[in-house]
């Protein structure tokens, strides 16, 4: 027997470590290298679909303090972040965050951020930590040349990456009556998309309503000397520790991307199926690093798309490639698992334009066989977002 | 991942059917054995036929299958090559070939019920039945004190 596939990536240079990573380990954690970190698959002998379902059904408990946490402001902050995304930052509400794409100067997809807007000034920023060179690199080459040229006059922007802050995430239907005994802030007042500053047992911690599971829940920025206490208090109740393993797996059934996997700098917002975090003007008008093709692309329609499959029979995995049915090479599998909700193998991968149409069925070929595929509308499980007081969820 | 558990070879014996041949008047000695790759074989010497499977320590290291792929009946398969694959949520897992020789027979029920192969997956999770080219090839795989000692190597 040979194993394949598992987004995990072996590092041979030292792993990085949380600041849970000693917690984990006492929890019974098996750790794997993750992105230049050494980060828990599953605990103790809870299977990855055991520990999916808890999310769904109850509350789960992430690190995901390797994410690069930073603060980007200045008094021309707005502008430099309409610079550098393609997203519209100016008109943000504060402590609004909204879900964006860093691009180069091809349009390709440097990394994808949320971004969240504090005050006119002040933004708070989350990037990949496999992307954590890259993008700091990129941030200061582009922080430099806005400084001395383009925005400079107006007022300098500068970075602040938070070193060694803590972030966990609180998801599943659960999540809001758990936090809600630890806080005395009315969690009721914050939406999905919101964040707030409000204390956990007495600790001030940036708490910010959303995730990466298509469940309700809360990401918690926690200061460094408190991280491993309000992890350990957040840990009660029907709360279970829940590692990558699964977190992959919810994060495919709400049709998110990983990137490295689904986006890399080769592929454009357009092609992503993300150009809903570019708002209209910004379409027209551009102003933004990689505009050139991006508006090339809204003009004339991208080559390949990035679309949903459920596969019969084997699961695809990464790599599996997607054929027409008269046997044309048309795309790759870049995610690919069966649903533990669902019951059915689901997948997300690029296809050439003009196969993209929802409902279409296609050919994945898994181990020298072709299986029959169909072009499925993203999320494949029905996310379950905070919309506000007495706002039902669609 | 748990510690490997190894059924008694007794019971193992009377619940392996051999190719409806009449298992439970089998001769004591029929020898299981396995792979460096977590396959076990169950041979007997009068039929020539082998049946196939995975070992349980390499379905809890699986964890929950969800979709097994068996070889068609009256494909050739040689010793170390792809005979099948099993899927679970975590990965695809290749099943080699433990010896060389023509597929008799595959278990349908595994189509229907791929959870067999964690419920019990040295006995009705068997995956395929095998007739050997080459008997003497089921001699050079792993006993079961060795196959016990290269889960613990592995362990490590």
């Amino acid at each position: 027997m040979g194993k394949r596939g598992m987004a995990s990536d072996a590092g041979k240079e030292t792993l990085l470590k949380t600041g849970l990573y000693d917690f984990h380990v006492k929890h019974g954690a098996k750790m794997v290298p993750f992105a230049g970190y050494s980060m828990p698959l599953s605990y103790g002998t809870v299977g990855q679909v055991t520990a999916h379902n808890h999310v769904r059904t109850a509350v789960g408990l992430f690190d995901v303090g390797h994410m690069v946490q930073s603060f980007i402001r200045g008094p021309t902050a707005p502008a430099f972040l309409e610079w550098i995304t393609p997203s519209g930052f100016a008109s943000l509400g504060h402590f609004s965050s909204q879900l964006s794409v860093i691009l180069n100067d091809n349009g390709g997809i440097i990394d994808d951020t949320v971004i969240c807007r504090h005050d006119d000034t002040t933004y708070y920023v989350v990037t990949n930590a496999g992307r954590r060179l890259e993008d700091l690199a990129w941030f200061k080459e582009k922080i430099e040349q806005w400084n001395a040229e383009l925005g400079g006059k107006d007022g300098k922007v500068e970075i602040e990456v938070l070193e060694d802050q803590g972030l966990v995430a609180l998801q599943g239907p659960e999540a809001p009556k758990v936090l809600q005994k630890l806080t005395s802030y009315d969690l009721t007042d914050l939406a999905f998309g919101k964040s707030t500053y409000a204390d956990i047992t007495g600790v001030r911690c940036h708490i910010a309503r959303g995730g990466y599971t298509g469940e309700d829940g809360f990401e918690i920025s926690i200061p460094p000397a408190h991280t491993v206490a309000i992890t350990e208090t957040l840990l009660q109740g029907p709360v279970q520790l829940t590692g990558l393993g699964a977190r992959d797996s919810l994060r495919l059934e709400a049709g998110m991307c990983l990137y490295g996997h689904d986006l890399n700098e080769d592929i454009s917002p357009i092609e992503a199926a993300l150009t809903w975090v570019i708002p209209k003007p910004r379409r027209e008008k551009g102003g933004f690093i990689g505009a050139e093709t991006v508006l090339q692309q809204l003009k004339d329609g991208p080559t390949k798309r990035r679309v949903g499959l459920i596969v019969d029979d084997a699961p695809a995995r990464e790599g599996a490639a997607i054929v027409s049915e008269e046997q044309e090479p048309i795309g790759t599998v870049t995610s690919g698992i069966p649903s533990p909700t669902l019951g059915t193998n689901i997948a997300m991968g690029y296809v050439k334009s003009g196969f993209h149409k929802k409902g279409n069925s296609v050919l994945v070929q898994v181990r020298n066989k072709t299986r029959k595929a169909t072009l499925t509308p993203m999320p494949f499980v029905p996310t379950k977002y905070y919309r506000g007081k007495g706002i039902q969820s669609p | 991942m748990g510690r490997l558990r190894l059924l008694g070879t007794e019971t193992r014996r009377t619940l392996i059917p051999t190719a409806g041949y009449g298992s439970s008047t089998r001769p004591a000695s029929l020898p299981k054995r396995y792979t460096t790759a977590h396959e076990w074989i169950l041979y007997d010497s009068d039929t020539s036929i082998g049946t196939t499977g995975i070992t349980d320590y390499a379905q809890s290291s699986l964890g929950d299958v969800v979709f097994v792929e068996l070889p068609t009946p009256g494909t050739e398969v040689a010793a170390g090559e792809p005979l099948g694959a099993v899927e679970s949520v975590k990965a695809a897992s290749d099943i080699y070939a433990p010896v060389s020789g023509v597929v008799h027979e595959v278990n349908e029920q595994l189509s229907d019920e791929p959870g067999l192969l964690n419920k019990s997956p040295e006995m009705l999770g068997w995956l395929c039945r095998i007739k050997l080219s080459n008997p003497a090839e089921v001699e050079t795989l792993l006993t079961e004190e060795a196959y016990k000692a290269h889960c613990e190597a592995d362990e490590h």
